[in-house]
C-alpha cells in the first residue's frame, strides 16, 4: 500500500488546548501547520477538564498578582517545579484567557461584568475562570472555532479553507522520524481507514496528554496511552520528574463501570465538605505542618472563610490535591469508608439545591445518570483517581523546546512547570501558556534553519512494518496484556509506594513487554481498535516502565509520590530531578539523577524563610540571605 | 447481579452490514457502551465504537438504541428488561465507516460555512465587560458537546440526503443563535440564516430538542428565536408595506 505524504512546517500531535493553541500560534506566524489527533476535532481530553482556568486576574479579590500566584504554584509542587515555567505561566495566564474571551469564550461573570474566579485548593485567593463546571469544554470549543475562524481566513485569500492549518482527525502518530539528530518527520496511520501516513515536517510539537490509561482507576479517557512520552523517548529526547502521578482525591467509586470519573474540585471550593462514616469533616486531622498556618484548625474558622477570606483561614479540604488524596486513602484503610469503598462528599447541606445545580450542573447531571445520586439531597461517595502525570518530556522553560532539536512540547506531556503536585486550575492555564510558547519556538526554529531535515526512506520503512506487524501476527489478545498491565500499575506503583512492590511491577512490565511483541489484531485495517490498541500499548509499558524506574529510585516522599518506607519530605531530594532516557527500540529505559537548577534571586526572595526552611537545606538558605541582603 | 443480556450489534464496512447477534455479560451499574467495549475485549476485537470521556462529556459515543439515539455512555443498562433485546446501531443520518462508526465530516463542514465570532474592531482582550445574564442565553447553546444527536434526528436531513447542501441542521443553526445573542457579536447573522443555512427548513418538530443529551431546549431557545429575528426583519407588515409603496430596490426584503 502506498503511504500518503504530507509536507508541512509544523506538525502539532495532539488537538487538546496545548495543541491546538500551538497551532493557532504557529499558523498566526505564517507557517503551513498540520493538527494531527487521535479522535474527532474538538473531542481531546480538555473537554473533562471542569473546574477552571487559573490566572491572576484580580477581578474578585484585586489583592491577586502573578507573584502570589507563582508562590501557590511553586508551593503546591512542593519547590521542585521549574521555576521558570511557573514564573511565565504566572505572568502569562491572564492574557491567555483574555484572548479566549475575544475569540468568542463566554467565562462566568462578577457583578461587574468581568470574568467570574472562583476558589480552589492550593489557590490563596479566587483565581478560576470557569464556565459553571464544564471550563474545558468551554477551552476546547473556543480554540477549535478559532482553528476554524483562521481557515475562513485563509478561505477568503487563497480559496482553500486547509491553505495554512489543517486538521488530520482520527489518525495516530506511531513514530518520529528523524535526519540525524533533528526531527524530519512524523509517521502514522489513520484510524478510519488503516491508510498510512507520512508527515515530512522540521518541527514537531508534542501535546499528547497523559498516561492515565497505564492504570484500572482513572479519570482519563483511552487517549491517555502516553504516545508522546513514549515518541519523545523513541526520538532521544528526555523526560523528567514521571515518578510524579497526581491522584485526584475525588473520583467516583460507585458504580464500578465509572469508577474514577472525575467529580470537580469546585464541589470544594464552592463549600462541598468531606466526612467519614462516623460523620466526621476529617481533614483537620490532616494538615501538614508546611501547611499548618494557612489552614483552618476549626470547622467554624473554615466555614467563616467562604463568606469573609480577609479574616479567616481556608478549611482543609482546599489542601493541594495530594495531601486531599492520601487523607482519604488513609480513612478508607483505617476502616473508616463509605459502604463503597469511598468516603462521602456531601454538598447538599452546605449549598440550595437551586445554587448547587446551577453552579455544578454537569456534577449532578453526572451523579444522577450514572449513579442514580441526586447530589442536590445527599451525599457523593468519592475515592482517589489517577488524573494527571506531573512528569514529561524535558523542556526549556521559554520555547518549550525537547533535547533534539525540532522537537518541542507542550501541555500535559512536558514536565516541570507542576514539580511533584499540580494544583488545581493549573493545567488549562498551563496550556494556553506554554501551547503559545511551544507553537512560537516551533516557528523561530524553522526560520533558523538553512535547509529542510529529510527522513531517509529506510526510517519510514521501518515505522511501516512496526505499525503493521500486530495485523500480521495470530497472536495474543491486547486486551489482555492492556488490562494486566492496568493491575499491576495500580496495584504496585500507585498512589502509596514501597521499594519491594515497585521491584515487583518492573519484573511484571519487562514480562509484558515480551507479551506486547506477540499480541495480534484480527480483522482488517478498517477501524479496527484491536490493532490500535496494540501499537498503543507499546507506548503504555515503556512510559509504565519510566514511572516504576523512578518511583524506585527517589527515596523520598513529595506530592505525587509517596513512598511508604521513605514517609519524609527531604531537602536533599529537592534539588535532584530524575531523569528518564531509553534507547531508540525502547529498550534499556535508564534514570539518571540531575541538580535541580537554583532559584533566581528575585523570585526565591518572594517566599519568607521560615516556608523556605522547610523545604530547602541550609547551603540553599545560605543562598536565599544573599539574594535577600542583595535585593535590599 | 450479573447476567446474560441479548445484544443484537450493527456490523459492516463499505456500505455492506447486517445486524449480529451477541450475548454478552452484563453486572451492576454498567450503561450500554461498557457492554460494547466487553465484546470488543472477549468477542469481537474489532469491533468499531467512538468513544472518549465516558462522562456524557465529549460526545463521541452516539449510536441509536433501539432506533433511540443516545450517548452510549450515559444510557444504563438497568433502563432495560434483562430479557429485552438490545440493538445498537449506528447514526442513520451519516454515512457508516465501520460498525457503529460513522462519517460525520457533514458537521465539520457545516460548522466552518458559519461565519466566526466577529467582536467590534476597537474592544481589546480584556476589556469586555458583559452581565451573567445577558452571556447566559447564549452560555446554554454552549453547553452542547457536539454529539450531532440532534442533526442525526433531524428530519429534515435524516432521510433527505437532497437537503444536506442547504440545511446546516439544529447544531450549527443553533451556533448562529449563539452568535446572534452574543452581546459582542456585530456581524449580521439573520439574513444568512435563512439564506446560506436553511433555517427556514426547520419546522420546529423538536425532535432535537428530545434528543439532545444536555438537555439544551434547541427549538424553544434558539431556532424559534432565531425565526422569529427573521420574520421581524423580513415580514414586519409595515416594512413591507413600505417597500412596495417606495419601491426600494436596495432593500433584502422580497
Amino acid at each position: 500500500m502506498e503511504i500518503e505524504r504530507h509536507q508541512y512546517d509544523v506538525v502539532v500531535i495532539g488537538a487538546g488546548g496545548a495543541g491546538l493553541r500551538a497551532a493557532i500560534e504557529a499558523r498566526q506566524q505564517g507557517k503551513k501547520t498540520a493538527i494531527v489527533c487521535k479522535s474527532l476535532f474538538g473531542k481531546a481530553h480538555t473537554v473533562m477538564a471542569e473546574g477552571g482556568a487559573a490566572a491572576a486576574m484580580g477581578n474578585v479579590n484585586p489583592g491577586d498578582s502573578w507573584k502570589v500566584h507563582f508562590r501557590d504554584t511553586m508551593r503546591g509542587g512542593k519547590f521542585l517545579n521549574n521555576w521558570r515555567m511557573a514564573e511565565l505561566h504566572a505572568q502569562e495566564a491572564p492574557d491567555r484567557v483574555w484572548e479566549l474571551e475575544a475569540w468568542g469564550a463566554l467565562f462566568d461573570r462578577t457583578k461587574d461584568g468581568k470574568i467570574s474566579q472562583r476558589n480552589f485548593g492550593g489557590h490563596e485567593y479566587p483565581r478560576l475562570a470557569h464556565v459553571g463546571d464544564r471550563t474545558g469544554l468551554e477551552m476546547i470549543r473556543t480554540l477549535q472555532q478559532r482553528v476554524v475562524a483562521l481557515q475562513q481566513e485563509d478561505f477568503a485569500v487563497h480559496g482553500d479553507y486547509e491553505a495554512y492549518i489543517k486538521v488530520f482527525a482520527e489518525c495516530t502518530i506511531t513514530r518520529l522520524l528523524k535526519d540525524g539528530d533533528a526531527i524530519a518527520g512524523a509517521f502514522g496511520y489513520r484510524r478510519e481507514t488503516g491508510q498510512l501516513l507520512a508527515f515530512d515536517t522540521p518541527a514537531v510539537v508534542l501535546a499528547t496528554g497523559g498516561i492515565g490509561k497505564s492504570y484500572v482507576v482513572t479519570s482519563n479517557s483511552w487517549e491517555y496511552t502516553g504516545d508522546g512520552h513514549a515518541l519523545a523517548l523513541l526520538a532521544g529526547a528526555k523526560l523528567i520528574n514521571m515518578e510524579f502521578i497526581q491522584f485526584h482525591p475525588t473520583g467516583m467509586v460507585w458504580p464500578p463501570s465509572v469508577r474514577g470519573i472525575l467529580v470537580t474540585e469546585s464541589v470544594r471550593g464552592d463549600g462541598g465538605v468531606l466526612r467519614n462514616a462516623e460523620g466526621k469533616r476529617f481533614m483537620f486531622d490532616y494538615i501538614p505542618e508546611v501547611f499548618k498556618h494557612q489552614y483552618a484548625t476549626t470547622e467554624e474558622e473554615g466555614d467563616r472563610w467562604y463568606t469573609d477570606q480577609a479574616n479567616n483561614r481556608r478549611p482543609p479540604e482546599l489542601l493541594p490535591r495530594d495531601e486531599v488524596a492520601r487523607a482519604i486513602n488513609s480513612e478508607v484503610k483505617a476502616g473508616r469508608g463509605s459502604p463503597q469503598g469511598g468516603v462521602f462528599l456531601d454538598v447538599s447541606t452546605r449549598l440550595p439545591a437551586e445554587e448547587i445545580r446551577r453552579r455544578l450542573p454537569s456534577m449532578h447531571h453526572q451523579f444522577k445518570e450514572l449513579a442514580d445520586v441526586d447530589i442536590t439531597a445527599e451525599p457523593m461517595q468519592v475515592g482517589p483517581t489517577c488524573h494527571y502525570i506531573m512528569g514529561g518530556v524535558e523542556v526549556e522553560a521559554d520555547t518549550g523546546a525537547a533535547s533534539v532539536p525540532g522537537l518541542f512540547a507542550a501541555g500535559e506531556v512536558s514536565g516541570g512547570m507542576h514539580g511533584s503536585n499540580r494544583l488545581g486550575g493549573n493545567s488549562l492555564s498551563d496550556l494556553l501558556v506554554f501551547g503559545r510558547r511551544a507553537g512560537a519556538g516551533a516557528a523561530g526554529y524553522i526560520d533558523s534553519l538553512d535547509r529542510r531535515p529529510t527522513a531517509s526512506a529506510e526510517s519510514v520503512a521501518e515505522a511501516k512494518a512496526e505499525a503493521l506487524a500486530p495485523l500480521q501476527r495470530a497472536g495474543e489478545n491486547p486486551y489482555e496484556v492492556h488490562h494486566e498491565l492496568q493491575r499491576t500499575m495500580n496495584e504496585l506503583v500507585g498512589i502509596i509506594r514501597k521499594a519491594d512492590e515497585i521491584t515487583e511491577a518492573l519484573e511484571a512490565v519487562q514480562k509484558l513487554k515480551e507479551r506486547a511483541a506477540g499480541v495480534g489484531a484480527a480483522g482488517s485495517r478498517i477501524y479496527n481498535p484491536g490493532w490500535h490498541l496494540s501499537l498503543d500499548l507499546r507506548n503504555m509499558l515503556l512510559v509504565s516502565e519510566c514511572v516504576a524506574r523512578a518511583a524506585l529510585t527517589r527515596q523520598e516522599s513529595r506530592g505525587g509520590h509517596t513512598r511508604d518506607d521513605y514517609p519524609a519530605m527531604s531537602p536533599a531530594w529537592r534539588r535532584k530531578l530524575l531523569v528518564c532516557g531509553a534507547s531508540p527500540d525502547g529498550s534499556a529505559v535508564t534514570v539518571e539523577e540531575k541538580a535541580q537548577p537554583s532559584m533566581r534571586g528575585d523570585l526565591i526572595s518572594l517566599f519568607e524563610r521560615t516556608e523556605l526552611s522547610k523545604y530547602l537545606t541550609e547551603e540553599e538558605l545560605t543562598e536565599y540571605d544573599k539574594a535577600v541582603e542583595e535585593s535590599r | 447481579m450479573t447476567y446474560k443480556a441479548k445484544f443484537r450489534v450493527w456490523r459492516g464496512e463499505g456500505g455492506e452490514g447486517k445486524l449480529e447477534d451477541f450475548t454478552v455479560e452484563v453486572n451492576e451499574g454498567e450503561v450500554v457502551l461498557d457492554i460494547i467495549h466487553r465484546l470488543q475485549a472477549t468477542q469481537a476485537p474489532d469491533l468499531a465504537v467512538r468513544w472518549n470521556c465516558k462522562a456524557g462529556k465529549c460526545g463521541s459515543c452516539s449510536v441509536e438504541i433501539n432506533g433511540r439515539p443516545r450517548l452510549g455512555c450515559m444510557t444504563r443498562m438497568s433502563t432495560f428488561t434483562e430479557d429485552e433485546v438490545i440493538t445498537v446501531t449506528p447514526m442513520r443520518t451519516f454515512p457508516v465507516i465501520k460498525d457503529l462508526v460513522c462519517d460525520v465530516s457533514y458537521n465539520y463542514e457545516k460548522a466552518r460555512e458559519i461565519p466566526s465570532f466577529t467582536p467590534p474592531a476597537d474592544v481589546k482582550p480584556g476589556e469586555y465587560r458583559m452581565k451573567q445574564i445577558d452571556v447566559e442565553r447564549s452560555q446554554e447553546f454552549r453547553k452542547c458537546i457536539e454529539c450531532f444527536m440532534c442533526n442525526n434526528v433531524c428530519h429534515v436531513i435524516r432521510d433527505h440526503e437532497e437537503n444536506k447542501p442547504a440545511f446546516a441542521g439544529p447544531r450549527f443553526l443553533m451556533r448562529i443563535a449563539e452568535l446572534d445573542m452574543h452581546p459582542y457579536d456585530v456581524a449580521d447573522r439573520q439574513d444568512s440564516a435563512q439564506d446560506d443555512h436553511g433555517l427556514g427548513y426547520c419546522n420546529i418538530t423538536k425532535c432535537c430538542t428530545e434528543v439532545c443529551p444536555e438537555h439544551i431546549k434547541i427549538t424553544d431557545n434558539a431556532l424559534i428565536p432565531m425565526k422569529e429575528r427573521v420574520v421581524d426583519r423580513r415580514y414586519d407588515p409595515l416594512v413591507w408595506l413600505g417597500n412596495k409603496i417606495f419601491k426600494r430596490s436596495d432593500s433584502k426584503t422580497t
